[in-house]
C-alpha cells in the first residue's frame, strides 16, 4: 500500500469508528431529553428513504421516471414485494432478479 | 464472549439467522464494491483494508469513486463522516440496551455497527421478552456480516481484476433493494409512512449539495415531518377523546414544547 492509502485507510477508520462506538458507549451515561428519543425512531425510515429516492428517481444523475428506468421499475417491483409479502429475502431477491431482467431486456 | 453458555449461542446463532436476508443483498454489493475499487486506482491491498477496518459499505463505495475522481485524503475522509453519521444516530439508538455491557462487548459492537445489524438488532432489543443476552444476537449479525463482507470484497477484487468496467452491471441496484426491504417493515403509522416520504422528497431537492450533505439535511427533514405528524395526530386524538379517558401515549404531558 502507498502512504496515500495508509493514510486512507487510518482516516476513514477513525471517522466511521469515532461516530459510532464513543456514541453507543458513553451516550447511555447521560440522561437523553424525551424529545431526542421520540426523534431517534423515526431516524430509520428517513435515512433508508433519503438514500433508496435519488439511487432509484436519478441513477443517471437526472430525474428519470421512463420504463426504460430499470431502477425505477425494480424499486417499485420490490415494493410492492416488500409490502404484500413481508418477505425480506423474497423482497431482495425479486427485486434483484426484475432488475437484471429489466436491464436484459431493454 | 467465548466463554458463552448455550443459551446464548442459541442467540447468537438466531442473530445471524435473522440476518441472512440482508447477507444476501450485501453479497451483490460487496462484490462490486471490490471490482469498483481496483478498478479505481486503489490496491488491492487497500480495497481489502478498507473492508477489514472500516466496514461501512456506502462510504466505501463513495470513497473508491472519490479515488478514481482524484479527490484529496480529506476531502474523502470528510466525505465518509458525513456519509457515515447516521450511524451515530443508530448508536444513540442502542445504547439504552447496551449501557451495562463491559467494554470488550462494547468495541465489538461499536466497531460493527451497520444499517443491516442495527435494523435486526433493534427489532430484538426491542422484544417484549427480558432475555439479559439480546447482545448475543446483535454480535450473530454482525459477525455474519462482517465476515461475508470480507470473503464478498475479496470475490469482487479477484473478478475486478481479470473484468474491466465491473460498475456498469449495476449491482448497485443490490444496495437499494436492501434498503427497500429493510424501509417497509419500519412503516408501522402515518408519522413513518410522512418521516420517509419528506426525506425521499427533500433527498431528491437536496441532492445537489455539496459532499453528500443532502443526505443528512434529508434526513434530518425526514425526522422534523415525523415528529410534527406525531403530534398532529396525538393532538386531535386527545381533543376527540373525554378529559377523564386514559391518556393513549404513555407521556401524554412530554410532548409539550
Amino acid at each position: 500500500m502507498s502512504n496515500f492509502e495508509v493514510l486512507l485507510v487510518a482516516g476513514m477508520m477513525v471517522v466511521t469508528f469515532g461516530v459510532r462506538y464513543p456514541v453507543l458507549a458513553l451516550v447511555s451515561k447521560l440522561a437523553l431529553p424525551p424529545v431526542i428519543l421520540d426523534a431517534l425512531k423515526f431516524i430509520p425510515p428517513a435515512v433508508l428513504t433519503a438514500i433508496i429516492v435519488p439511487a432509484v428517481l436519478m441513477p443517471q444523475g437526472a430525474l428519470d421516471f421512463g420504463v426504460d428506468n430499470a431502477y425505477l421499475v425494480a424499486a417499485v417491483a420490490a415494493a410492492l414485494l416488500a409490502w404484500r409479502s413481508k418477505n425480506l429475502l423474497l423482497t431482495i431477491v425479486g427485486g434483484m432478479a426484475i432488475f437484471l431482467a429489466w436491464r436484459w431486456l431493454l | 464472549m467465548m466463554g458463552g453458555s448455550r443459551s446464548q449461542w442459541a442467540e447468537f446463532g438466531r442473530g445471524a439467522k435473522a440476518t441472512f436476508p440482508l447477507v444476501v443483498g450485501a453479497v451483490p454489493f460487496g462484490i462490486i464494491f471490490g471490482a469498483v475499487a481496483v478498478n479505481s486506482g486503489l490496491s488491492p491491498w487497500a480495497t481489502a483494508a478498507l473492508s477489514l477496518f472500516v466496514f461501512a459499505g456506502a462510504s466505501q463505495f463513495v470513497a473508491a469513486g472519490l479515488v478514481a475522481g482524484g479527490a484529496g485524503l480529506l476531502v474523502i475522509v470528510l466525505t465518509t463522516f458525513v456519509v457515515n453519521l447516521r450511524h451515530s444516530l443508530y448508536a444513540v439508538s442502542l445504547a439504552p440496551y447496551v449501557k451495562q455491557l463491559p467494554q470488550r462487548w462494547l468495541l465489538p459492537l461499536g466497531f460493527t455497527l451497520t444499517d443491516e445489524t442495527f435494523l435486526i438488532a433493534e427489532q430484538r432489543y426491542r422484544a417484549p421478552d427480558n432475555s439479559p443476552d439480546k447482545h448475543w444476537h446483535q454480535a450473530g449479525s454482525a459477525a455474519f456480516m462482517y465476515l461475508n463482507w470480507q470473503l464478498c470484497t475479496w470475490i469482487g477484487i479477484v473478478a475486478g481484476s481479470a473484468l474491466p468496467n465491473p460498475g456498469g452491471w449495476g449491482l448497485d441496484f443490490a444496495l437499494v433493494v436492501t434498503f427497500i426491504g429493510m424501509l417497509f417493515p419500519g412503516l408501522r403509522s402515518r408519522p413513518f409512512v410522512a418521516s420517509a416520504l419528506a426525506a425521499g422528497a427533500a433527498a431528491v431537492l437536496l441532492g445537489s449539495l455539496p459532499n453528500r450533505l443532502g443526505l443528512l439535511a434529508a434526513t434530518l427533514i425526514g425526522v422534523a415531518a415525523g415528529m410534527l405528524v406525531e403530534r398532529a395526530t396525538r393532538g386531535a386524538s386527545r381533543e376527540r377523546a373525554p378529559a377523564h379517558t386514559t391518556a393513549r401515549s404513555p407521556a401524554p404531558e412530554g410532548d409539550a414544547p
